[in-house]
């Protein structure tokens, strides 16, 4: 039987799921490379969407520009996020790198509220809709869809077009080895966490388009964010681009049939089932 | 703890003024941050029992949710006293343990795998209670149906802040009770044989899974107890504030900043970030919201770099190096070594 209200769940998932891949993207990357999980980075997804507003609400700068330096700002956070925090830790058990960048969240979460009070705060712009033989689509979410699509293909050009991304992909794949060879895992990382906090950028820019920003935000994108990247098989993008889409699905259809919760309830289910089934990821080699 | 044979009169004299305070004339603000500090230390040492042998758990929120929600819902719905409704949300909690941790510890997921396991472990509770917001409130909380009077056995409710001073001493001490059995158990030795490494210690005849499943059921229901009374306390829970990340977050921080290995360090994790709440609250007042969270944090941040065994772990070490020079015993490893 055909049901036009679970084909518009579906595509809606889809298109969420365009959204989570594009946030996975970045946590991703810097998993692969440095091996560390920022526990944080829903937090600076938050920074990027603080920024938009500031400047687009407060200052009246346009809205482009405004995502610019909202990427920008968000890349040198991810810089300042290493360099300070996970560098003096890097050489102790993996769990403390974990637990730091979890500091940092409740840094940023708290100084947020610090500068900016617990309110929603939104852009107040009303995003179209768009209407396909009666199903309603958010074109925030088409826009963050093709976005996604962009940015994965980009990212995958550079790490496989350029000398840097060449360069990115052999320290990945062995620390030890590389230093010999004569690149410097500190740039490389550096670069990294920059790469990584600009995808959180933007992220931000299009989860603006969206959503109200409040302090607490991090906290309902972060967990998942993070079991998008542990079930595509942390550090492995193709991976978690398609778990983007999957634990969408489960989202946006469990929600048609029972409460938007329940979706969540069934997805994060479908996550700790995996994780025994497959511990290292759905796409593990 | 290996406490010196000499001093077994320091922690009697300590309880003792401990049971004391009730009648110091305390007014009902310091009891009720004492009796906060025990019933978080007392669920701090309920996390450590685990974490301080490299089982970080980021899903406690999920136990202590159980223990709130299940108690107070049999409560008020069914008028089930809290003497059955506890024992019930115990058995219940240890069985989410014994689920989740069965096949964590039976496919070695470990260290980052193993601690996001567990986080989606309490936003899958902290969902649950919010999507049965028709029985629990949502995210609007729920308040425990209070009896006439406000003192109730049978209801496990005390009017007296001081009554409830006892209950909250009680249950503290007996996670320092559980803390010192575990401690001097062969569990111990297992769980840190295997902390180091599984397959050694799995071949020398440790069963490793086991005993994982042990000790994670034994800090699940512990936690759970400690849910059940922070409800019967503040007779009031919101599926926030006792399950969910930033709540099993918290209680992390609290016990790294306080210090896992050491028996008193989790109460010590209490006592510094209620009193570091407390005092901005007081110094910098209500309006300057989120002040308190941003020095923690930063601390939290410079503890992990600089202080990985936390305040009491550092205090321990230091007066065991002035008292027998180089220390004997190896120093408690960082956080969840491998």
């Amino acid at each position: 039987m055909f049901d036009i209200f679970l084909l518009e769940a579906v595509i809606n998932g889809v298109l969420l799921g365009g959204v989570l891949a594009l946030l996975a993207l970045g946590l991703n990357l810097v998993f692969g490379v440095i091996d560390v999980v920022w526990i944080c980075y829903a937090e600076l997804v938050m920074v990027g969407m603080y920024t938009i507003w500031w400047l687009f609400v407060h200052y009246g700068v346009p809205l482009p520009i405004a995502i610019a330096a909202a990427i920008a700002l968000v890349s040198l956070c991810g810089v300042a996020l290493h360099q300070l925090v996970i560098r003096p830790v890097l050489g102790t058990p993996p769990i403390n790198q974990l637990l730091v960048t979890g500091g940092v969240l409740f840094f940023m979460q708290a100084a947020a509220t610090l500068a900016f009070g617990v309110e929603f705060r939104n852009l107040g712009l009303r995003m179209p809709i768009v209407e396909v033989s009666d199903m309603f689509f958010s074109f925030a979410r088409i826009l963050a869809f093709g976005t996604a699509l962009v940015g994965v293909l980009v990212l995958w050009l550079f790490l496989t077009r350029t000398y840097l991304g060449t360069a990115i992909r052999a320290i990945s794949q062995d620390r030890e080895i590389m230093p010999l060879m004569g690149v410097d895992p500190r740039k490389i990382y550096l670069t990294t966490s920059a790469i990584g906090g600009g995808m959180a950028g933007v992220a931000a820019s299009l989860l603006a388009l969206q959503y109200d920003v409040h302090p607490a935000i991090g906290l309902s994108f972060g967990p998942i964010t993070f079991m998008i990247c542990v079930l595509g098989g942390l550090g492995n993008m193709a991976g978690g681009f398609i778990a983007a889409f999957v634990f969408a699905q489960f989202i946006s259809v469990g929600g048609f049939y029972f409460q938007i919760e329940w979706g969540y309830v069934l997805a994060f289910a479908f996550f700790i089932v995996m994780m025994f089934v497959k511990p290292q990821g759905l796409f593990s080699r | 703890m290996s406490e010196p044979r000499a001093m077994p009169l320091v922690p009697l004299l300590g309880v003792a003024a401990l049971a004391a305070v009730p009648f110091a004339g305390l007014g009902n603000y310091h009891l009720h941050l004492l009796i906060n500090i025990l019933i978080w230390g007392f669920i701090y040492t309920a996390w450590s029992i685990m974490g301080r042998f490299g089982m970080v758990s980021l899903g406690h929120g999920a136990f202590l949710g159980v223990g709130a929600y299940v108690v107070t819902l049999l409560w008020n719905t069914a008028g089930l006293t809290p003497w059955i409704g506890i024992p019930i949300a115990l058995v219940l909690a240890m069985i989410l343990a014994l689920v989740i941790g069965y096949p964590c510890f039976r496919f070695r997921i470990v260290g980052h795998y193993f601690a996001l396991v567990t986080l989606a472990l309490g936003e899958v509770v902290r969902l649950t209670i919010v999507a049965l917001r028709d029985r629990t409130g949502g995210s609007l909380g729920m308040t425990v149906e209070g009896v006439a009077g406000g003192t109730s056995l049978l209801a496990l409710q005390f009017g007296e802040r001081g009554t409830f001073f006892y209950v909250a001493l009680a249950a503290w001490l007996f996670g320092l009770w559980v803390w010192r059995i575990v401690d001097r158990s062969m569990l111990r030795y297992a769980l840190e044989a295997a902390s180091e490494d599984e397959d050694a210690s799995a071949s020398i005849g440790v069963n490793v899974t086991r005993a994982k499943l042990a000790i994670t059921m034994l800090s699940a229901a512990m936690t759970a107890l400690g849910g059940a009374l922070y409800a019967q306390y503040q007779l009031y829970i919101n599926p926030e504030t006792v399950s969910g990340i930033g709540i099993s977050l918290q209680i992390v921080f609290a016990v790294i900043a306080g210090g896992m290995y050491v028996q008193l360090g989790p109460t010590v994790g209490a006592v510094i970030t209620l009193l570091l709440a407390e005092t901005l609250r007081v110094t910098v007042g209500h309006d300057v919201h989120g002040l308190d969270g941003t020095i923690y944090g930063l601390l939290l941040v410079l503890f992990i770099i600089y202080m990985p065994q936390g305040i009491s772990g550092y205090a321990v070490a230091t007066w065991k190096r002035r008292r027998t020079g180089p220390p004997q015993a190896p120093t408690p490893r960082a956080v969840a070594a491998r």
